[in-house]
């Protein structure tokens, strides 16, 4: 058995399930909005403004989310500064949830003024602060801001697997792979909610067809980490045998994985397949954290 | 400087009393669990079942039963091993969990924000949330009670002397001596008396089969046959 068994549960739930699902797509979103912003043509604009504003809504609700979640909320900045020696600054680069505060703060920081110059572009911005940031955001400084909450977003999307990993739960730290695992599926869900997003704020078909073949591509790459992840697991796999494995078979590989892998190849409808890959996503988190949080240690050791 | 401190906590002289635990919420003013209200377990004579944010200590009950009238406690008074590699500390993005001078691991309760990193990466599921403070909490050696030059509360309070406190150096000569001591007392003694006895059986075995052998040839010959080893 692994000796994964014998530790505590971290009470990591709801809060966290759902920033690990908003932090991925913001990533996702935010990589392929930088992408398409360096590398694309006028007719991704609107992509790559939905993107950016994806990624910047995304960063504010992760914040709130990981600060709801806290014994003590008021005390979230103590991640960022010493509390007891103000304003000296709180930082171990050898701990992924020190090193992702900081990277979830200046992931916020870009993409929030990505999103500002994007919505100046579109002359959005009526508020005369905002429109004097955003209008400062433009040509390359645009571009840097972009390029770097896209960098800073694939960080968002992966170091949370990387963080599950390195504690002593069983799952997370019976595997190297849900970094990866998390990278692809916030990848994939990053892409679905452009899928969905964009075509409001005048997205081209052949933006949206770039999106899908991306999708389809994310997907491909998931399930095969997928598959690595669950083959690294060994003989810890025992735990998924219960509801989370249903979970985890049907909702995440079926619903998710699957059937929208099916409907981008068909070209059938991109808005369905989309839900799908969301849906997946998230019960990709949900599965993933609640096998391994339903085991207590107390009647491990008593062999229960 | 103080030398490092720590526990050796000798399991064979434990009786599951479980004064070290109360002396432990007493000292450190721990909530009842429960809002006090009585909770069994329900298949276990050990109600409080674990460490965690309100059980600084934990006497476990690791019970061997085979029927109702069949079977034999073990206990273990079990706590914060103040690792000399904290994950727990390594992991801390507040750095509200830090080495005293004593070499023990503290967490300090108006530093932590309840993030609970620390609970996933304590190897042995010793820190859990309190729920009073909303901060992860465990054992803190009673660095209070060091300051002053005072034992831990549990230690002092165990009647049997399984708990005992020290520097780490003075520990480590003590638990070598109790293995002697237990070695001489018969661990030693009862693996000679086993592996007599298992010699004696494979004699005893041995001689059986041979007998068993030489009958069957001797039957064999008495029915005029003749076997391939007899020519």
């Amino acid at each position: 058995m692994s000796d994964s068994f014998f530790s505590g549960a971290p009470h990591w739930t709801w809060f966290i399930i759902l920033y690990f699902f908003v932090g991925g797509i913001a990533g996702g979103a935010s990589l392929l909005a930088a992408i398409l912003d360096w590398f694309g043509g006028t007719e991704d604009r609107p992509v790559v403004r939905t993107g950016y504003n994806v990624a910047a809504v995304g960063a504010i609700v992760s914040g709130a989310l990981l600060t709801i979640d806290l014994g003590r909320p008021l005390r979230f900045w103590h991640m960022i500064f010493q509390s007891a020696n103000f304003p000296a600054v709180m930082f171990k680069g050898w701990s992924p949830i020190s090193f992702g505060a900081w990277g979830l703060l200046l992931f916020g920081l870009f993409a929030v003024l990505a999103a500002l110059g994007g919505m100046a572009e579109e002359g959005r911005l009526h508020n005369p602060a905002l429109r004097a940031v955003g209008g400062a955001v433009r040509g390359g400084l645009a571009k840097l801001v972009g390029g770097l909450a896209g960098l800073l977003g694939v960080f968002i999307a992966g170091y949370t697997g990387v963080l599950l990993s390195v504690t002593n739960r069983p799952i997370w730290a019976d595997s190297p792979w849900l970094g990866a695992l998390f990278i692809a599926s916030g990848m994939s869900t990053g892409a679905a909610a452009l899928i969905l997003l964009a075509p409001r704020r005048g997205a081209t078909e052949q933006s949206l067809a770039r999106l899908s073949a991306f999708d389809t591509k994310a997907l491909a790459v998931e399930l095969l980490v997928l598959v690595l992840f669950l083959a690294s697991l060994g003989s810890v796999n025992r735990v998924w045998i219960g509801f989370w494995g249903l979970v985890l078979l049907v909702g995440v590989v079926g619903l998710g994985i699957l059937a929208p892998l099916r409907l981008h190849l068909q070209r059938r409808p991109l808005a369905s397949a989309a839900k799908l890959v969301l849906l997946g996503g998230f019960l990709l988190r949900l599965a993933t954290i609640f096998v391994s949080e339903g085991i207590e240690h107390y009647r491990v050791t008593a062999g229960m | 400087m103080p030398e490092p401190m720590g526990f050796f906590t000798d399991t064979t002289v434990c009786i599951g009393c479980k004064a070290c635990e109360v002396a432990c919420k007493e000292w450190n003013q721990l909530p009842a669990a429960n809002g006090g209200i009585g909770e069994l377990s329900g298949d276990s004579y050990d109600n409080t079942r674990k460490l965690d944010g309100i059980h600084w200590r934990h006497v476990r009950f690791i019970e061997q039963f085979k029927g109702p009238y069949d079977g034999r406690w073990l206990m273990m008074s079990d706590v914060c091993k103040h690792c000399v590699q904290a994950g727990c500390l390594e992991v801390c993005p507040t750095g509200a969990i830090i080495r005293t001078e004593f070499d023990t691991v503290v967490i300090q309760s108006d530093v932590c924000n309840g993030c609970r990193a620390c609970i996933a990466a304590c190897p042995f599921g010793v820190i859990d949330v309190n729920p009073v403070s909303g901060t992860a909490q465990k054992c803190t050696l009673c660095y209070d009670r060091l300051k002053v030059g005072l034992e831990p509360a549990c230690s002092k309070a165990c009647p049997t002397d399984s708990i005992q406190f020290g520097s780490i150096t003075e520990l480590r000569t003590r638990a070598h001596k109790r293995v002697d001591q237990l070695k001489a007392q018969g661990v030693k003694a009862e693996l000679a008396k086993s592996a007599t006895f298992s010699a004696a059986s494979a004699a005893v075995l041995g001689v059986l089969a041979l007998v068993g052998l030489r009958k069957r040839r001797m039957d064999e010959q008495s029915r005029g046959g003749g076997g391939a080893g007899n020519v």
